[in-house]
């Protein structure tokens, strides 16, 4: 099966196989669009997020590793104190968590010691957590400010290292898709949202631009020698670097998203709620939406960003008109999404070349003699050169 | 045989490698030899137990604290805490302007009052001064290591003197003579130098004050660096003081407050100039008060000034959370409300007095934000499921990897996971030794985490280097051009996840913060290791015959190439026509075919450069080129090379040309087009 991957791998390489990623740019823009209208509005309709005990304030109590994980108890043990409603869970095998209203110093005191004697359980087994009402103010004030620093280094970094604004602003549009359904998934699961998830959540975003990095540097890649060929047009050869790195953008996921598993798994089953199962949470999450997201909306974005260019325009028609006169009589059946030339039997094949030979070197003569399935594809007359002898 | 080049430079980068772990393992090993350090990591206090706040600073009148104000009241809750005799205690100001403290264990109410009460600054005159002969005969030793001058025999001498001091204090005490016997006696001999060298209004006003207590507290007085609480509580601003300046070890009875630090506006500090207006080359710190305290200031000052010069009942004491800073002489009365404060000060001393004054002017008080407690079974298990997360991380990933890329993840990609781990561990137990650093549950999922980005840096740069095999590159050569390619992205898209770390950190306060710092030293390291240890060893690889020869399961045979549909039969095409990424490498079969015989050879069903045929028919057709270099070559450097030599046997026989078909079996890409 790892040889089919690395057959189809090879396929998407040479462009023999070819997903039309650009090409259908217009119905992954309409999803992407549905998805973002829903996620903005599925918070309103389910009012709001699922806040963890950081952003409303409050005390909360952890007893771990108690053999009675009677829920009543809890509520008893704070009702008795402070008169309040906690509310009482058990996050995992053995560990209950308490969580209450804000207490003062004396009463988590009192209320932990209720805890310890109801579930039978030494002071070392009972961790407690006071969260004063600010604090999350504070926290989101502070993430925000995190969130609009990295966006601009982040933009102009890409920009410098591309030297083309457009991709900067297409990775970062795609950025914005990737923030908001993610926090659509958080509202529409009912995900607790804690520091934690909040900062699990900006990692998403440098992992997210990390894929892009790597398809936007194909991308370039492949466009470098754009006008220096006929053979394809703009949109086919960006189309062929994300199928290009298709495997590897599969591939950069699974990785990703092993280890990033196993602390869900560990943090949400074992553990209970708390730091691990948090980051986890919104890392599993964003890893998809953002791989998603490079593949169905930066890089097309960038596409239509760029096509219509003027220069990229008569490039394209050129190479559309071209292509009219190379492929009759050719046997060429098709054209894949990645610009490459198919025969009868769906085998990729070359372009024929040019229908005018453009250079002087007289070797043109002789290749335009062969048949062109036996040579290999010279593009521009200097690199026919040594073909000859 | 000589080594090639890349062979060398691999070695090379190997050998860094290896110094640069045996220098991290050495200097480690060094540190918990000397019981500095320990092998493992230091751990936060939610994986250790303890307790961790975030406080967050308040100030009365709603005024804006900057970052010296608050540094300055870390400081004091630093030595506060210490002073409780709670061990490692620690305090650090995280993200804008919030405070977290972490200690083992519950703090009791005392110290959380301690952490949370804002610290006074007074300034009150000075009645009495002695001088505590062990303090002061350290403070001197002390400042005389840090003198520049001194070299190291010189340095070796005061250090073992300071260590005496430390050991044996009583020794010293008992040379210090004129100390009277009883407190009766210092009681009368204090009355009695100070009703004689007083102005009698000022002694009348405070003589009720000087009990036998205080002469007795005077005589007895210890001057610790710290404070407890009830001592700091008994300080009435009304009563005199007994108080010492721990830098010096000067102990002070000082008369009831003059002026408060709250009527300090501003301080500042600058070069200090001498009577003639020229610069002494020291530096100085400005008082500025606020009308009240101009008028406070103006009258002390008026009233020290009365006094003889060099008398202790002419300087004026500022008293910091309980402690003398500094206490000057005054040299006239300032009516102005600017006090210069100058003592040969230098840059960095006259800047923090600067800036206590300034913390003084804007007590700070805090309020607990957020409090943690974390049992120290819970920490256990935390870091037990960490561990496991980690571990079933690195198996899952080690196993995706060899499912993919076979003896190449075996013999890559897991030394690789097993050098970065090591080099990570070390480096998160070196920074725990130098800098304090602890590993929290956050900076174990940042951990984990990066396995993943770190996998990825070899799925970059495998998919590379397939990707140049199947342009028609021999692997030595695809793991070179490979390189070329994947090292750009590589760096490139760890610089974003650095920079995501760097701004995470920098707004990040408390346990997550430790995720965004192994986030980004997981990314440093990664790229050395990418660097130093991946592509060295690639190269090496590439040249072993079980992967150059594409054997199976070497992750780079044909069929895990996906290119065995290829050779199945004459007439198939050539990868390299149709790929069009490169042009250079689109035209590598162009340029490079020259053995029509080999086309149909079995031999070429691996799309890597067959050393009997490719090489061969190389080296027969440019002689000149060695081998090594034309390993290095790119497809385009080989393809003019091969085209001069084309050119000049052209010239040398025209009619060749007729008397060969054209063909296009490209040895070096193997493609079997030929019919």
């Amino acid at each position: 099966m790892a040889a089919g991957f690395a057959k189809a791998g090879n396929q998407l390489y040479t462009g023999e196989r070819s997903y039309p990623f650009v090409q259908r740019s217009n119905l992954w823009f309409i999803i992407a669009a549905l998805l973002l209208v829903a996620s903005i509005a599925i918070p309103f309709f389910r009012g709001g997020f699922n806040f963890g005990i950081e952003f409303t304030g409050g005390s909360e109590f952890t007893i771990s590793q108690t053999e009675n994980t009677d829920i009543s108890i809890g509520e008893d043990a704070v009702a008795e104190v402070s008169g309040q409603e906690a509310t009482v869970t058990n996050i995992a095998e053995s560990t209950i968590r308490v969580q209450t209203e804000q207490l003062d110093d004396e009463q988590t005191l009192e209320v932990g010691q209720a805890l310890q004697e109801g579930y039978g359980v030494g002071a070392d087994q009972v961790s407690s957590t006071f969260i004063g009402p600010v604090w999350g103010e504070h926290i989101t004030q502070q993430m925000v400010i995190g969130l609009v620093v990295f966006l601009v280094l982040v933009t102009l970094y890409m920009a410098f290292y591309f030297r083309t604004w457009k991709m900067s602003v297409a990775a970062i549009g795609g950025l914005g898709f990737v923030v908001v359904v993610t926090q659509g998934i958080y509202s529409a699961t009912g995900f607790e949202v804690t520091p934690s998830a909040i900062i699990g959540f900006l990692t998403i975003l440098s992992y997210a631009l990390y894929d892009t990095m790597v398809v936007f540097d194909k991308i370039r890649e492949n466009l470098a020698p754009l006008q220096e060929q006929k053979d394809q047009t703009f949109t086919e050869r960006v189309n062929l670097a994300i199928n290009q790195t298709l495997v590897r953008s599969v591939n950069t996921s699974v990785v990703g998203i092993l280890p990033v598993g196993s602390i869900l798994f560990i943090g949400a089953w074992l553990l209970g709620a708390g730091t691990l199962r948090d980051i986890a949470l919104a890392l599993f999450t964003g890893i998809i939406v953002g791989t998603i997201a490079t593949i169905f909306v930066q890089a097309p974005l960038y596409a239509r960003m760029r096509r219509g260019d003027a220069d990229i325009r008569s490039h394209t028609e050129e190479v559309l008109a071209l292509r009219q006169e190379r492929i009759q009589d050719s046997g060429i059946e098709q054209i894949t999404f990645s610009g490459t030339p198919l025969n009868s039997q769906g085998q990729p094949v070359a372009f024929p070349p040019l229908p005018e030979p453009e250079a002087e070197e007289p070797e043109h003569e002789d290749l335009e003699v062969l048949d062109w399935d036996a040579v290999l594809a010279p593009e521009t007359p200097e690199s026919s050169g040594g073909e000859q002898r | 045989m000589a080594a090639s080049k890349p062979v060398r430079k691999a070695r090379a980068a190997l050998v860094v490698l290896f110094l640069l772990l045996l220098g991290m393992g050495g200097g480690l090993a060094y540190g918990v030899q000397q019981g500095h350090a320990q092998w493992a990591p230091l751990l936060a206090l939610d994986l250790e137990g303890g307790t961790q706040m975030v406080l967050s600073p308040q100030v009365e009148s709603g005024e804006e604290i900057d970052d010296d104000q608050l540094n300055q009241a870390v400081e004091i809750i630093r030595q506060r805490v210490d002073g409780t005799g709670v061990a490692e205690a620690e305090i650090a100001v995280q993200g804008a302007e919030n405070v977290v403290v972490g200690m083992p264990g519950v703090p009791d109410e005392q110290t959380r009052e301690l952490i949370q009460a804002s610290a006074a600054m007074e300034f009150r005159s000075v009645l009495e001064v002695r001088r505590d002969p062990v303090l002061a005969q350290r403070a001197e030793l002390q400042a005389l290591l840090e003198s520049p001058e001194l070299d190291d025999e010189q340095r070796a001498v005061v250090e073992e003197q300071l260590e005496a001091l430390s050991e044996d204090p009583e020794q010293e005490q008992l040379e210090d003579e004129e100390a009277p016997a009883s407190p009766e006696e210092a009681h009368a001999e204090l009355l009695e130098t100070l009703s004689s060298q007083m102005a009698p209004d000022d002694f009348a006003e405070i003589e009720d004050h000087l009990t036998e207590e205080l002469a007795a507290e005077f005589l007895d007085y210890e001057c610790r660096p710290d404070l407890t609480i009830e001592d700091r509580e008994a300080q009435d601003p009304d009563l005199p003081l007994v108080t010492c300046n721990p830098d010096t070890g000067d102990i002070f009875i000082l008369g009831p407050v003059d002026v408060d630090g709250d009527y300090i506006n501003d301080a500042s500090w600058g070069t200090e100039q001498g009577p003639t207006g020229m610069a002494t080359g020291y530096y100085e710190t400005v008082i500025h008060f606020d009308s009240t305290g101009t008028e406070l200031f103006r009258e002390a000052s008026t009233r020290l000034y009365g006094y003889p010069q060099g008398t202790p009942q002419n300087r004026f004491a500022i008293v910091l959370d309980g402690h003398v800073i500094v206490a000057p002489n005054m040299l006239s009365p300032i009516t102005d409300g600017n006090a210069r404060v100058t003592g040969e000060y230098t840059d960095a001393e006259a800047r923090n007095l600067a800036e206590q004054l300034r913390y003084g002017s804007l007590p700070i008080s805090f309020q607990i934000e957020s409090e943690q407690q974390i049992s120290a079974t819970l920490g256990a298990e935390q870091l037990r499921m960490g561990l496991l997360a980690g571990i079933i991380g690195l198996l899952l990933t080690a196993g995706y990897a060899i499912y993919q890329y076979r003896s190449l993840a075996l013999a890559v990609t897991i030394p690789s996971l097993v050098v970065v781990a090591l080099i990570t561990w070390w480096a998160l137990s070196l920074l725990g030794w130098s800098d304090g650093y602890r590993l929290s549950m956050a900076g174990i999922a940042g951990l984990i985490l990066s396995i993943g980005l770190t996998a990825d840096s070899f799925v970059v740069y495998f998919e590379r280097v397939k990707d140049e095999l199947r342009e028609g590159r021999s692997l030595a050569g695809a793991v070179e051009a490979g390189w070329s390619r994947a090292r750009r992205t590589i760096l490139a898209s760890k610089a974003v996840n650095v920079l995501a770390a760097v701004v995470l950190y920098m707004v990040a306060v408390g346990n997550v913060r430790g995720f965004a710092f192994t986030l980004g030293l997981t990314a440093l390291i990664d790229v050395i290791l990418v660097f130093l240890f991946t592509h060295p060893l690639m190269q090496l690889l590439a040249r072993r015959k079980f992967f150059a020869s594409g054997k199976r399961f070497s992750g780079l045979s044909a069929q895990e190439l996906g290119v065995d549909v290829l050779y199945k039969g004459a007439g198939r095409f050539a990868r390299s026509n149709v790929v069009y990424s490169d042009q250079a490498a689109a035209a590598v079969g162009a340029g490079e075919n020259v053995d029509t015989e080999n086309d149909a050879a079995p031999a070429t069903d691996v799309p890597t450069a067959e050393p009997r045929s490719a090489a061969a028919d190389r080296k027969a057709e440019l002689p000149d080129i060695p081998e090594e270099e034309w390993a290095r070559m790119t497809i385009a450097e080989r393809r003019k090379a091969r085209r001069e030599v084309e050119l000049a046997r052209r010239e040398a026989e025209p009619a060749r040309k007729e008397a060969e078909p054209a063909s296009s079996s490209s040895s070096e890409s193997t493609e079997g087009d030929q019919r």
